[in-house]
């Protein structure tokens, strides 16, 4: 027997066991056995000294060889041997994605709310400033200086909260068209505003009443402002909030603070202007009211109407809401209901 | 009010159906709120002849009637109402007919007899109650002795007419009369008014003075004239007649009454007529009543008045309440020979104060509020009086008695064709503008620059030029007025600061899993005042609806215990909200409430609902204050926020509840809810916070800068002691803090501990320290020495063991 067939065995022994090995424990042993301190190269090895010089250099360099190649076989299994192992692992691992995930509570917004941001920044975007004023009013800025003196019949129109007979709970929000008309410096450019809030009517609660709703009140007083402006703007407006396949009307109606005064519709959103039960057949939305500022309420703020005048408008939020979203009582909005709070987002 | 289109079309060429001319109306003038007509939903109701009429055999009150309904064709119909009469032309309702209430008529028996139809009354064709004419309230109607066998009935009662329904603006009392409207009509639709109601002459010999005489002062009444009609034949009004009045919602009553609101249709003049025998002295005047007078209205109320009623009196007092209804006892009955018919224009205050004060809206009090046309008040007294001789054969005397006669005058309005179009957008020539006034009747003298407009006195609400741009707007058509944007010089728009912070809150809340509640802000009084850490007094209203909406919060935890015991009754165990809005202070001194804006939650049952993953766990104080500290982290308060101990807020738990401070102020409170409030609005245990956002939005902000990063490490050190229980985490972190010098880069409770492990009466707190020096690597003595300082303190503060 020479080295040479030693090694040739060893190295065919090698390459069946790693074969058959199936875990790391056993392939940890072979590979003591074969390239370990004590292993059988190893062994094979010593025996290179009692060779000649000359076959020495052959020997040594296939021993390396047959140990290069268990090694690499060792180092293959081992791989194969992990990826089996990973592949186990992942296997037990499995789970059923379609499990629901687990809770973290998020909370809605109103979706009232949302209606006021959605009008605030689109006229934020038209370059108004959003204002807001007091909810407990004085009658002088609620009805007087709003062209609505003490017997007037539009006093009627709007059941009022008092709570002196000088101070009242608001019944619009166009009072802070007044105030802000006294207070604003035309010298230094023109009233652009919008005045989001809370309005009150001695109302009895219904599915079409509240004693509480909002309203989104608007002017726009420069030096040369036209009804034109005042469709664009409200164009503008339900254009982009309900979108530009609906039209828009005008009609004339009556408030005592403008002059025209308007009502707007909008095509039906649920009959598509074809006519319905939510129109009442008509095709179309009462969706607010406007119309062109009225020489006495600038009057009464102090504003030269010979040199300014505008536009002035108010929206319901509450109606914008149940109009896109189909919901048909206004106590819903005042109930906190969280099975319907919990359907906008 | 209701408006029949037909009658419209005798003065005006309408090519528009009836639908058309109501969106036409309704786009140029007032709105419509309906276009109906009393023949819809009816079916097979032809005219019928009684021909016998046999009392049924079983049942008293039953007749069998022979009716015929056409050549050769006759009906048995077995009849209940009490004046079937043989010969009569009735309403016969065919096998097969729909009646009122879109009910199926059949054939049937009654009472073991045969009947194939039924007569019908008015109301079993759809008339209301109060439209049908007392004599007919309990019978089958009669039909004209010539209408035709088997014809459809509708013609004959009106009921093909289509009524416009308008609802008009109190700006638009013109549109209260068919004149007003053929007018305004006329101008919409470009063409010539025709409306010429000459009355007839008067055929007495006498004049109105004769038997009557009359007063008022204009502030009470700015018209007020009489004339007499003698002789006349008091009943039922011509059938024509009739239907004008029910198709306009008017009961017909007799030719007298009938007549003056004929003509108050038609001429928009409200007028009475008395029984002249009945009114002692032979004078009326009209006055403030006294406070010791009594009224019978025609309704049959008894009213008592005062000073703030406007009367018509007679020497024996009142008669009439000014502007509403007539009185009781002077009305014209079936005996009534002698007439007094009365025009007037009174005060539109007081008729409105007396309409609501009596609760009475009728239709004179509608006009006499929106004010009439007080150009047209003699003539319009004129035709009424001329209507009665044709009508009610009497004889009219001559003229009128004047009481008060306050000159009329058309305005004159002076605009331009410039600020027109400068305040409509347009861009119409002043010849166009000049026709749109003609189509509108009103005569324009123009100048150079501007136009002089005549307005007549049936539009008497125009009086500024900004009424006269409306009508041209109006008559011109929204439709064709230009789409435009304002040109201005550019301004900026963005939200304050505040306004910000209220948007960034809301949206932090719902990130963190409160939903956004909107309360009602008119409460109870006992709900006004719970949660309140400010001293305030009431602000209530002067007459609410109801106790639950008549004091303004102070609060808005209330409203969200409200919310949270609506949701638990209805199955919604958990319940996370809060609100966002203004609360009402006010002291002694003040009549208006200061307003604040507030912040408010609550929690009840689990922040999170369990699921398959996840358990609920039952919402604690330190869930929702670790919410709160997220919320205040967000705002980034250069202050510190201390949560200081209170047991004096009566609606919280005495014992987990505390004041939240930011730096030396108080900005709110946060506990969980008195078990008895718990039970009193029947929720589970709640926990609540409220913060003054008034406060957090003034409060100093911290300057955001960067902080380098350090490179060096950083290290920890965990101190663990047993200490009093009385002891608080606030102190012992105020300590460590103290001692822990600059280094301390952060602080963290980890364990609390307190149980049968440890003493009683002491519990184990855990905390870990992370030291970091950003410009070198830290040298264990040093923080060594700083352990040693604070456990060192902690000793002797706290008499802690460091374990």
């Amino acid at each position: 027997m020479s080295l040479e067939t030693d090694l040739e065995q060893i190295k065919q022994q090698g390459i069946e066991k790693i074969k058959e090995v199936t875990s790391e424990q056993q392939l940890n042993d072979l590979k003591v056995k074969f390239l370990g301190k004590k292993g059988q190269i190893t062994q094979a090895l010593r025996e290179i000294v009692n060779l000649p010089a000359a076959e020495r250099p052959a020997a040594g360099k296939l021993s390396n060889t047959v140990r290069d190649q268990l090694q690499s076989l060792i180092t293959e299994k081992q791989q194969q041997l992990a990826t089996a192992a990973l592949d186990r692992k992942l296997v037990d691992e499995a789970i059923d994605v379609t499990l629901p995930g687990k809770n973290y509570p998020v909370g809605h917004p109103h979706v009232i709310q949302r209606i006021i941001d959605e009008i605030e920044d689109i006229f934020i975007g038209m370059g108004y400033q959003v204002l807001t004023g007091p909810e407990v009013e004085e009658e002088r800025y609620n009805f007087e200086m709003m062209n609505l003196p003490k017997d007037h019949p539009a006093r009627d129109m709007q059941d009022t909260f008092y709570i002196t007979s000088e101070i009242l709970m608001r019944t619009q929000t166009s009072p802070m068209q007044a105030r802000t008309l006294e207070k604003h410096d035309f010298s230094k450019g023109p009233l652009k505003m919008i005045s989001p809030g809370v309005v009150f009517r001695r109302d009895t609660d219904d599915p079409t009443h509240s004693h509480q709703f909002h309203q989104v009140e608007g002017i726009v007083i420069d030096h040369h402002i036209t009804m034109a402006d005042l469709k664009g703007t409200l164009a503008q407006m339900l254009k982009e909030m309900f979108g530009d396949r609906l039209e828009m009307r005008l009609r004339p109606s009556y408030f005592p603070f403008t002059e025209p005064s308007v009502e707007v519709d909008m095509t039906c959103m649920n009959c598509d202007g074809k006519g319905c039960l939510v129109c009442k057949g008509s095709g179309w939305i009462e969706v607010l009211g406007a119309g062109m500022v009225h020489p006495n309420v600038l009057k009464m703020a102090g504003v030269d109407n010979q040199e300014y005048g505008g536009f002035a408008f108010g929206v319901g939020p509450d109606r914008l809401a149940m109009l896109k979203y189909g919901v048909t009582d206004i106590r819903d909005f005042y109930l906190n209901n969280l099975k319907f709070l919990t359907q906008f987002d | 009010m209701l408006l029949s289109y037909e009658w419209l079309t005798k003065y005006l060429q309408i090519d528009l159906t009836p639908t058309e001319l109501g969106e036409k109306i309704e786009r140029t003038s007032v709105e419509v709120d309906s276009v109906t007509q009393r023949q819809a939903g009816l079916k097979k109701l032809v005219v019928g002849e009684i021909e016998s009429v046999v009392k049924h055999p079983d049942a008293g009150h039953l007749n069998i009637c022979q009716v015929a309904v056409g050549a050769g064709i006759v009906q048995q119909i077995v009849c209940g109402a009490p004046n079937v009469t043989v010969g009569k032309k009735v309403i016969v309702a065919l096998p097969g007919a729909r009646v009122a209430g879109n009910q199926k008529i059949k054939k049937a028996k009654m009472r073991g007899v045969k009947s194939d139809g039924m007569l019908c009354a008015l109301d079993e064709i759809g008339f209301d109650e109060e439209i049908v004419p007392d004599e007919w309230k309990d019978g089958i109607y009669f039909l004209p002795d010539d209408a035709q066998l088997g014809d459809e009935i509708y013609h004959y009662l009106g009921m093909d007419e289509s009524l416009l329904d308008l609802d008009v603006t109190p700006n638009r009392g013109d549109m209260l009369s068919l004149r007003g409207v053929v007018y305004d009509l006329a101008a919409i639709l470009n063409q010539p008014v025709i409306f010429d109601e000459t009355p007839a002459p008067a055929l007495g010999q006498q004049s109105s003075a004769t038997d009557i005489s009359a007063a008022a002062p204009m502030e009470l009444a700015t018209q007020y004239q009489l004339q007499v009609v003698k002789n006349v034949t008091v009943a039922s009004s011509p059938l024509w007649l009739q239907i004008k009045l029910w198709n306009a919602g008017i009961k017909p009553i007799n030719n007298v009454v009938d007549v003056t609101n004929y003509v108050m249709l038609k001429l928009g003049q409200p007028l009475h007529a008395y029984d002249l025998e009945k009114i002692t002295g032979k004078n009326l005047q009209v006055r403030r009543a006294q406070s010791t007078e009594q009224l019978v209205t025609l309704d049959g109320t008894q009213r008592d008045l005062d000073d703030n009623d406007v009367v018509i009196a007679d020497q024996a007092g009142p008669v009439a309440l000014a502007g509403l209804m007539g009185g009781e006892a002077t009305k014209v009955t079936a005996k009534t020979q002698q007439i007094v018919l009365e025009a007037a224009a009174f005060s539109s205050v007081a008729t409105r104060k007396m309409a609501q004060k009596e609760g009475l809206h009728t239709d004179a009090s509608q006009r006499f509020e929106r004010g009439i046309d007080q150009g047209n008040v003699t003539k319009a007294l004129n035709y009424a009086a001329g209507l009665l001789q044709q009508i009610a054969a009497g004889t009219a005397s001559q003229g009128t008695v004047v009481g008060q006669q306050t000159p009329v005058s058309e305005t004159k309005i002076t605009v331009t064709p410039l600020k027109i179009n400068q305040v409509l957008g347009t861009s119409l020539q002043p010849v166009e503008i000049e026709q749109l006034f003609k189509r509108l009747g009103f005569e324009v003298t123009p100048t150079a620059t501007q136009l002089v407009v005549t307005v007549p006195t049936r539009c008497w609400d125009l009086k500024l030029p900004a009424d006269l741009y409306e009508e041209i707007a109006r008559i011109y058509g929204y439709d064709h007025i230009p789409t435009t944007l304002p040109v201005t010089n550019t301004t900026q728009g963005r939200l304050t600061e505040k306004q910000r912070l209220l948007r960034q809150t809301r949206r932090t809340m719902e990130g963190l899993g409160f939903s956004h509640a909107i309360s009602y802000s008119l409460t109870t009084a006992a709900k006004a005042t719970m949660f309140n850490w400010e001293p305030s007094v009431e602000t209530s209203m002067k007459w609410p609806m109801s106790s639950d909406h008549a004091v303004l919060r102070q609060n808005l935890i209330a409203g969200l215990l409200d919310d949270i015991s609506y949701n638990q009754a209805r199955g919604v165990q958990n319940v996370s909200l809060y609100e966002q809005g203004r609360v009402f202070f006010r002291t002694q001194a003040q009549v208006r409430p200061i307003e604040k804006e507030h912040l408010a939650g609550a929690v009840s049952g689990s922040l999170a609902s369990a699921n398959w993953a996840t358990s609920a766990e039952p919402v604690d104080f330190f869930q929702l204050k670790g919410l709160v500290e997220q919320y205040l982290a967000s705002l980034n308060l250069a202050g510190t926020i201390q949560y200081k101990p209170t047991s004096t807020v009566k609606q919280l738990h005495p014992n987990q509840t505390a004041e939240v401070w930011l730096a030396d102020q108080l900005v709110g409170l946060i506990g969980q809810v008195h078990p008895l409030i718990a039970q009193s609005f029947h929720i589970k245990p709640t926990y609540v916070f409220e913060l003054d956002l008034e406060k957090l939005a003034l409060a100093p902000k911290q300057v955001q800068h960067y902080q380098p990063i350090s490179a060096y490490p950083s290290i920890k050190r965990d101190i663990a002691m047993l200490v009093g229980e009385q002891v608080s985490n606030a102190a012992i972190e105020a300590v460590i803090t103290d001692k822990a010098g600059a280094y301390l880069q952060s602080l963290t409770l980890f364990d609390v501990y307190a149980g049968n492990r440890i003493p009683k009466d002491q519990r184990s707190l855990a905390y870990s320290l992370t030291f970091s020096n950003p410009q070198a690597t830290l040298q264990d003595e040093i923080i060594n020495q700083k352990i040693e300082k604070i456990t060192t303190a902690l000793k002797t503060e706290f008499q802690a063991t460091i374990r």
